[in-house]
C-alpha cells in the first residue's frame, strides 16, 4: 500500500533535475562572486600585513596572521599617528581633495549641460544651418567614440598657453567633455519617459518653457540626473590618462598617485596596499549604498 | 524576429504612444508655445551689438597677444588667458543674445547652445589645431618649436613595425570583447533566474567596476600575479606549473584581456539584465506551454528577443575597449617586444618617453580615422543586420 504515497518516477526525476539546476546556478553565482570578491579582500587584507605575511602567503586575517597597522602608517593613517603631523598624510589627502572636487565638479557640470541638452533635443526642433535634431543627438553621442590620445596633445599645449596645466580647472573642463555624451545619452532616454502633456498643462497654467522645466520636469527627472551624476563620478574619479599627462604636482589626482608609486622599484606591498585601498575605497561604499542608481543608470540607454 | 517584437510595441504605456502618434502628425516641436513676442528693434540691435563687441573683443586680443608672441609688440599679457576669459565673455553674450533677439524662440535655443559651444570649443578647434600639429616634427625637447615636414610622419608611420603591431594588438583586444559577452549574458541570465540574495549578488557583480583601472593594475597585475609571492602564482605552484605571467606574449596579452574584462564584464552584464527584464513574459511562458525546452527557449525565444540590447552593449564595449590604455600603462608598459601594447599606450610612451608630439599626434589621427571607419561599418552593419526579418 506504501506505493501510494510514493512518487511517480518522473517526479522523483524533476525533482532531483531542480535540485541540479539550483546547486549550478548558485555554484556559478559563488563562484563569480569570489572571483569579484577576492583582489578587493587581498588588496584590503595587505594593507594590514607585515614583510613576512606577505612572503608567507598568509591570506585569512587573526587566523593565520596578525592584523598591523604598517601598511595604514605609511600613509600616516593609523591610530597612533592620526594626532601626529605626517607629510604623507598632507600628500594623500591633497590628491584624495584634489579627486573629489574635479570629480564631482565635472559630473555637475556634465549633469546640468547634458541635462539641458538633451531635454532641447526631445521637446524642440532645432535647425542650426544643416543640422537636424538626429545630426545634434548624433554630434553629442559621437563625442563617445573619440579617443582621449587624439584631444591629449592638443590639450597639453593649449592649457600651457593658457596656464591651465596642472590646474583642477583644466581637469574638470576635459572630464566634464569626457563624460557629457553618456549623460546626454541617458537623460535624453529619461525626458522621453515623460509625458509632454505635464509640461502642456504647465503651459496653459501660465509658466514658461524653462519655469515648466524647472518646476515640473526636472523633480521627476531627478532619479535620472543622480544615475548619470553617479556614473560620471566613477568615470572621472578613476580617469587616469589626462591626469598623467596634464598634470605635475598640485593638481594630481589619486590614481596619478597610485600609479607613481608602482612603478619604484621592490615594490612595497603594504603601503601600496593601503593606497589602492584608500584610492577604490570612496566607490566601493557608493556602490554599496547606490548600486540601484548605477544600474539605473547602465540600463536607461540599453532598453528601447 | 520582428514577428515575436511586434506584439510588444504596442504594449508601451499610454504616455509613450501618445508621443509617437504626435511624431507622426506634427512637423514641428513635440511641445507647442505659442509665442507673442514683438520684439522691438532697439532690443534686437542691443543683442547683435553685445554678440558682435564681444565676438571683436576676443579677437583683437588674440591679434594682440599673437603679434606678442611672434614678437612684434612690446607689450602683452604673459599667457593667453585673457583671451580665454574674452572668449567665454563672448559666449555668454551669445547665449544671452538669443533670448534678446529671438524672444520664445531664443529660450528654446538656450537650451541645446552652452553644451553645444563647450563641445565645439573643447573638440573642434583641439582637433584641428591637432591636424596642424601632426603634419610637423615637433619634439617637446628641440628648441626650434613646430616646423612642417609635410608627409614625413607618414613615411615614417608606414614604417614603424611598432604601430602596425598595437593596431594588430587592438584587433585582438576588440575580439576579446566576445568572450566578455558569452560570460556577462551567463551572469545577467544567473541574476535573473530565481535566486535568494539577488541583491547582494548584484552590488558584489557591480564591484569591479568601480575600481579604478590603475588600482586595478596594482592589485591583479603587480601584486595577485607578482611571481614569487602573489596568492595566483602560489596556486599554480601548487599545480606544480611554475608561473610566469608576462614573460610569454601570448599569456601577458591573455592577462591584459583578463584584467580589462574583469572590469568592464560588469558593464555589459548590466545592460544585459536590464534587457531580460524588460522582456514580454507572456513569450516566455508561452514558449513554454508550447513544450520548449531550457536551450530551445533560450535559442529561440530569449536570445532573438535579447539582440537588440545584446548589440548596444557590445557596440559601447567596443567603443570602450578601443580606448583601453590604463592598465596596459601601469602593469607591462607595452612589453614584453610590444605584444600587448594598445594604440593609445603605445602613443602615449611616445609622448611621455620621447616628447614626440609631432609624430605621436599624427598616430593620434590615423587611429580616429581608423576608429571612425570602423565604428560606422560596424553601425552600418549592425542597422542592416537587425533590419533583416530573423
Amino acid at each position: 500500500m506504501s506505493a501510494i504515497f510514493k512518487d511517480h518516477k518522473a517526479d522523483h526525476r524533476v525533482k532531483t533535475k531542480w535540485w541540479a539546476s539550483r546547486i549550478a546556478i548558485y555554484t556559478a553565482l559563488l563562484i563569480w562572486a569570489v572571483i569579484c570578491l577576492f583582489p578587493i579582500f587581498w588588496t584590503i587584507t595587505t594593507s594590514f600585513k607585515l614583510a613576512p605575511d606577505v612572503m608567507k602567503g598568509n591570506l585569512i586575517p587573526w587566523w593565520d596572521f596578525t592584523p598591523r597597522w604598517k601598511g595604514w602608517e605609511s600613509l600616516g593613517l593609523s591610530p597612533r599617528l592620526i594626532g601626529e603631523i605626517s607629510t604623507v598624510r598632507e600628500e594623500f589627502l591633497k590628491r584624495f581633495w584634489n579627486s573629489t572636487v574635479v570629480s564631482i565638479s565635472a559630473s555637475t557640470l556634465a549633469v546640468v549641460l547634458g541635462s539641458l541638452a538633451a531635454y532641447g533635443l526631445s521637446r524642440f526642433n532645432y535647425r542650426f544651418g544643416f543640422m537636424r535634431n538626429s545630426d545634434i543627438s548624433f554630434f553629442f553621442l559621437s563625442q563617445m567614440i573619440l579617443p582621449p590620445v587624439v584631444l591629449a596633445l592638443p590639450f597639453l599645449v593649449l592649457y600651457k598657453s593658457l596656464a591651465l596645466i596642472d590646474t583642477r580647472i583644466g581637469l574638470i573642463l576635459l572630464y566634464t567633455l569626457m563624460v557629457l555624451p553618456i549623460v546626454v545619452w541617458i537623460m535624453r532616454d529619461q525626458f522621453q519617459g515623460i509625458p509632454i502633456e505635464l509640461e502642456e498643462a504647465a503651459l496653459v497654467d501660465g509658466l514658461g518653457i524653462w519655469g515648466a522645466f524647472m518646476q515640473i520636469v526636472l523633480p521627476i527627472a531627478l532619479p535620472g540626473m543622480v544615475a548619470a551624476f553617479i556614473l560620471s563620478l566613477v568615470l572621472t574619479w578613476n580617469e587616469y590618462f589626462f591626469a598623467a599627462l596634464l598634470t605635475a604636482t598640485n593638481a594630481t589626482t589619486l590614481p596619478v598617485m597610485v600609479a607613481s608609486q608602482t612603478g619604484s622599484q621592490g615594490i612595497n606591498w603594504w603601503s601600496m596596499a593601503a593606497l589602492s585601498s584608500a584610492a577604490i575605497l570612496p566607490l566601493v561604499v557608493v556602490a554599496i549604498f547606490l548600486e540601484k542608481y548605477i544600474i539605473k543608470g547602465m540600463a536607461a540607454g540599453a532598453v528601447k | 524576429m520582428s514577428l515575436i517584437s511586434r506584439p510588444y510595441i504596442f504594449t508601451l504605456n499610454s504616455a509613450q504612444s501618445t508621443r509617437y502618434r504626435r511624431t507622426m502628425n506634427t512637423d514641428g516641436d513635440l511641445l507647442h508655445t505659442v509665442t507673442a513676442d514683438n520684439i522691438s528693434d532697439s532690443r534686437r540691435r542691443l543683442g547683435k551689438v553685445m554678440v558682435w563687441s564681444t565676438a571683436l573683443l576676443c579677437l583683437a586680443l588674440a591679434l594682440w597677444q599673437f603679434a606678442y608672441q611672434t614678437g612684434r609688440i612690446e607689450t602683452g599679457f604673459e599667457t593667453w588667458r585673457p583671451i580665454l576669459f574674452a572668449y567665454v565673455l563672448w559666449a555668454t553674450a551669445l547665449c544671452a543674445a538669443q533670448v534678446i533677439v529671438n524672444g520664445e524662440k531664443g529660450k528654446r535655443t538656450l537650451f541645446v547652445l552652452p553644451a553645444a559651444l563647450f563641445v565645439i570649443s573643447l573638440v573642434v578647434f583641439p582637433l584641428l589645431f591637432a591636424l596642424y600639429i601632426s603634419f610637423t616634427d615637433w619634439n617637446l625637447a628641440s628648441p626650434n618649436g613646430p616646423q612642417p615636414n609635410s608627409w614625413d610622419n607618414l613615411v615614417q608611420m608606414w614604417n614603424d613595425g611598432f604601430y602596425w603591431n598595437a593596431l594588430k594588438n587592438m584587433v585582438y583586444y576588440v575580439l576579446a570583447v566576445s568572450v566578455e559577452y558569452v560570460i556577462a549574458f551567463g551572469l545577467a541570465m544567473l541574476l535573473n533566474a530565481q535566486i535568494r540574495a539577488r541583491k547582494f549578488f548584484r552590488v558584489v557583480f557591480l564591484l569591479p567596476l568601480m575600481l579604478s583601472p590603475v588600482a586595478v593594475s596594482w592589485m591583479i597585475g603587480k601584486s595577485m600575479l607578482e611571481v614569487r609571492f602573489g596568492p595566483i602564482s602560489r596556486l599554480l605552484r601548487e599545480f606544480g606549473v611554475e608561473p610566469s605571467f608576462f614573460g610569454n606574449p601570448e599569456i601577458a596579452r591573455f592577462m591584459i584581456m583578463a584584467m580589462d574584462a574583469w572590469t568592464f564584464i560588469p558593464f555589459m552584464m548590466i545592460m544585459l539584465l536590464a534587457g531580460l527584464q524588460a522582456l514580454p513574459r507572456e513569450v516566455i511562458e508561452a514558449s513554454k506551454v508550447d513544450g520548449a525546452t531550457g536551450w530551445q527557449g533560450f535559442k529561440e525565444v530569449i536570445f532573438p528577443l535579447m539582440l537588440p540590447v545584446s548589440v548596444t552593449a557590445i557596440v559601447i564595449r567596443i567603443i570602450f575597449k578601443l580606448k583601453l590604455a590604463d592598465v596596459i600603462i601601469n602593469v607591462t608598459s607595452g612589453g614584453p617586444g610590444g605584444a600587448t601594447d594598445s594604440v593609445t599606450s603605445f602613443i602615449f610612451r611616445e609622448y611621455r618617453d620621447r616628447s614626440n608630439v609631432g609624430y605621436g599626434t599624427l598616430l593620434a589621427m590615423v587611429y580616429l580615422v581608423l576608429i571612425v571607419i570602423f565604428v560606422t561599418l560596424l553601425l552600418k552593419l549592425v542597422s542592416r543586420w537587425m533590419e533583416r526579418p530573423a
